[in-house]
């Protein structure tokens, strides 16, 4: 069961905003690739991020 | 593809004029997106600038003014200012902070008539910082302690944000220096699409 308000959840979006920016700021000179690359790198990160939660809401259960 | 005796570089169909690349990329060290701004890239120095400080800026919302500073005393050996620092002016009045705490330095320990700067914005804690916590040998607590508890998990959270901007802004010095790391899109390497001649030549007589 998860004791963590969910509100803390909301640092998360800032820094995912400025993380995705920032990289795809340096990987193109184009806004509009710029700002693909950065929606690109949001969905990875927060995938990524999902499935850990996921693997440690798992192993909790199971524990 | 570069241009001799010029550091001109041809990115996605744009030409982008680095300049100087060594002055920009401490420009862009010494406030984000300064060095874009420098080399006319003027939409991704305003992009970088507002991505970073803004998180910078959240850091000291979110954890209080004590996020950012400098020390390498015993029982507080800020590494995060190492990667803090990477944002470059924003960071330096941490610098200062510690330089005034040491004229107040008495044996270890600071002296009772220390007054931070600035209201005490980057000011690192009054030493000695005991390492048992919440209250020291001499029963009672230190700074660095009641910077933690005050704000609850805000001083830890704040500090990791403006360590991430600093080290976002290492990545920004770079594409000053040398124009954006070239990586497609979906990680996959993209095959050169041939020529019509190339076609034509590979077509069956």
């Amino acid at each position: 069961m998860m004791s963590m308000d969910w509100t803390y959840m909301l640092y998360y979006l800032p820094l995912l905003a400025a993380v995705s920016l920032v990289y795809g700021g340096t990987r193109h000179e184009d806004m509009q690739k710029i700002l693909a690359q950065s929606w690109h790198t949001a969905v990875w990160i927060t995938t990524f991020m999902g499935v850990i939660f996921a693997v440690l809401l798992l192993i909790i259960w199971w524990l | 593809m570069g241009t001799p005796g010029r550091h001109i570089i041809e990115v996605e169909g744009q030409r982008v004029d680095l300049r100087q690349p060594w002055l920009a990329a401490f420009l862009a060290w010494l406030w984000p997106g300064a060095g874009h701004f420098y080399q006319g890239r003027r939409a991704k120095g305003g992009l970088f600038m507002v991505s970073i400080l803004s998180i910078y800026v959240l850091a000291f919302v979110i954890g209080g003014r004590h996020v950012v500073y400098a020390s390498w005393a015993p029982n507080d050996r800020r590494w995060h200012y190492l990667c803090q620092v990477g944002i470059g002016l924003p960071a330096l009045p941490a610098l200062v902070q510690t330089r005034h705490l040491k004229r107040f330095d008495s044996g270890g320990r600071t002296r009772t008539d220390y007054q931070p700067l600035w209201g005490g914005l980057m000011s690192p804690p009054r030493r000695p910082v005991w390492a048992s916590r919440p209250l020291g040998p001499e029963g009672r607590t230190d700074d660095l302690s009641i910077w933690n508890e005050e704000t609850g998990t805000g001083f830890e959270l704040g500090s990791w944000y403006a360590v991430i901007a600093g080290l976002l802004n290492v990545l920004v010095i770079y594409d000053a220096l040398s124009g954006p790391i070239a990586i497609p899109i979906s990680g996959r390497t993209e095959k050169p699409k041939p020529t019509n001649s190339q076609k034509s030549a590979a077509m069956p007589a």
